[in-house]
């Protein structure tokens, strides 16, 4: 079960961010990044807002965050979240590419838990024709290795 | 442009609570607010040559200019997106057009009829490329909406939890902004929450919308419309009503803000905050005054938390102090030191995308508010909070 619907409304890929969602596919997170002066960038754009450069490539982080803030709603405001509020919505910081930040949700977090600062990593939910960006806690006791 | 236009006239239609207004269409309501304004004015509806709103608005120039038998349309705009953020970027571009010499009698208008055509800016739709074709969805949309960040509510509480976390402020002084405006709106019969009083605790336990909002620090959803005249300073004295004067008006927000809104991309600093320090600057450069001139101040609350931003934005107070700076009664008329939203506001009045907070700005500079400033001189009106791009507006008493 993925943490939201399916049925949430959505945006085809663009010809700007059509390569970000393509990498979510393959469960790879690939942020943009100015192919001039390495600048990172997030949401896709066609351009660098620093050198106006639109050469671009697109590189591999670790997928490891921070929660920058977030939210928990209560309220459903479309038919398809009616089954699913509470659910939280997280802004997530990524220390190692420039400090961009997803909006996206936290997976497998406790009422109170969730705090701005926690420590989280990627996951990947795949549904039928697109796949998402999601994040948990990083639990470094449970993690070997 | 300082005291160049004034604002010769207002109107509204009633305000009823969400799809209360069904026996009149919205764009009859656009114009009864319009007719109401111009009789207030004591100017001929045929003289209107200018239209200016935002938000999307669907009560389109032309068919307003045909509607009330305009004799020539020679001005026409619409501010791009952001939403409530434009009202008084509305105001301005009206004023720039008088200014300019380009109009000489501009009307700025807005109604909301939501129960007519629904939510403004709720999204709809079901799954893939539901939203490709619908106007008005900006690509950042892309990113949010599968996350479940599709309210106002929940895109502000992002903004407003970062500051709470960086500054300590709390959901109890939210409450202020919400208390203030519903004590005002008890004086105004014409408010949709008159009658309806609201305590700090019953703030503080109402439903959640989206944390840390509850249902009172939410605007209102309400039916109505509301209008107002601009014409050259030098035309008002003739005209019937008192003139009010526009001392400043300033509209945009930082560059890099974007679609923040949705995307929260904006660097830190500024976020968190209203995007509305440029605004400020520029607002209080024309003007000539700065925050601690100002009588009284009507500042659009989307949510209450953003208000507290707006005014650390616009200096009132220092950045990450505006919890403190609301506490203590400051923003309750009449012993407050800064009354805040006197009629109501989008809180407790009604939810005409911010333009109601203009015309309480007028009132008060008229002397005419039910919630009336003693010897008040000095108002500034604050768009959106939050958006881009956002305004504001610095009125003085004629």
């Amino acid at each position: 079960m993925p943490y939201l619907p399916a049925e949430l409304p959505r945006l085809p890929p663009g010809r700007d961010d059509a390569p970000w969602w393509e990498a979510l596919r393959r469960h790879q997170l690939l942020i943009q990044r100015c192919a001039a002066c390495g600048a990172w960038r997030h949401p896709p754009a066609p351009l660098c807002a620093g050198c106006h450069a639109t050469a671009c490539r697109w590189d591999p982080v670790s997928g490891r965050g921070r929660v920058f803030s977030y939210t928990v709603v209560h309220h459903a405001v479309h038919p398809a979240l009616a089954e699913c509020v509470p659910y939280n919505v997280a802004l997530v910081e990524l220390p190692d590419a420039g400090a961009v930040r997803l909006v996206s949700n936290v997976l497998d977090v406790g009422p109170g838990e969730l705090h701005v600062g926690l420590e989280v990593e990627v996951v990947f939910e795949d549904l039928d024709d697109v796949t998402l960006p999601r994040f948990r806690p990083v639990r470094l006791v449970s993690r070997p290795r | 442009m300082r005291d160049c236009v004034a604002i010769a006239g207002i109107g509204e239609t009633e305000f009823r609570p969400w799809g209360g207004i069904t026996e009149r269409s919205e764009f009859q309501l656009a114009c009864e607010a319009i007719l109401a304004a111009c009789a207030d004015a004591g100017l001929s509806p045929h003289q209107v040559d200018g239209f200016s709103s935002y938000a999307n608005d669907r009560n389109d120039a032309p068919r307003l200019a045909a509607a009330l038998g305009c004799r020539e349309l020679r001005f026409s705009a619409m501010v791009w997106d952001g939403g409530g953020g434009g009202v008084c970027a509305a105001v301005a571009h009206a004023a720039h057009a008088i200014h300019a010499g380009a109009a000489t009698c501009v009307v700025v208008v807005r109604a909301l009829c939501q129960g007519q055509f629904g939510r403004f800016g709720r999204i709809g739709g079901r799954g893939p490329g539901s939203q490709a074709a619908a106007p008005g969805v900006p690509p950042g949309f892309a990113y949010a909406l599968p996350m479940g960040l599709l309210s106002p509510a929940a895109m502000c509480a992002l903004i407003v939890r970062r500051h709470m976390h960086e500054f300590g402020t709390t959901h109890r002084q939210m409450g202020h902004v919400a208390v203030a405006a519903r004590a005002h709106a008890q004086r105004n019969p014409r408010a949709v929450m008159h009658g309806r009083p609201l305590t700090l605790e019953e703030h503080a336990t109402a439903r959640m919308i989206a944390d840390p909002f509850r249902l009172h620090d939410c605007c209102l959803e309400t039916d109505g419309a509301c209008a107002l005249i601009l014409v050259p300073a030098g035309r008002a004295p003739d005209l019937r009503s008192r003139p009010v004067r526009i001392l400043a008006a300033a509209e945009g927000g930082e560059g890099a803000w974007g679609a923040s809104l949705y995307t929260h991309a904006a660097p830190a600093p500024p976020y968190p905050s209203a995007n509305l320090a440029p605004v400020g600057r520029r607002l209080w450069e024309m003007a000539g005054c700065g925050p601690q001139d100002i009588d009284v101040a009507q500042i659009y609350e989307n949510f209450t938390g953003m208000v507290l931003l707006a005014l650390e934005d616009l200096g009132f107070c220092a950045r990450g102090e505006s919890g403190a700076f609301v506490e203590n009664g400051r923003l309750a008329w009449p012993a407050g030191a800064l009354p805040l939203n006197t009629a109501g506001g989008n809180l407790a009045e009604a939810y005409v995308h911010g333009l109601n907070l203009v015309l309480e700005g007028v009132r008060q500079m008229r002397g005419e508010s039910t919630c009336q400033v003693r010897d008040a001189e000095l108002c500034v009106v604050a768009g959106g909070p939050g958006v881009a791009p956002t305004s504001a507006l610095v009125l003085g008493r004629g």
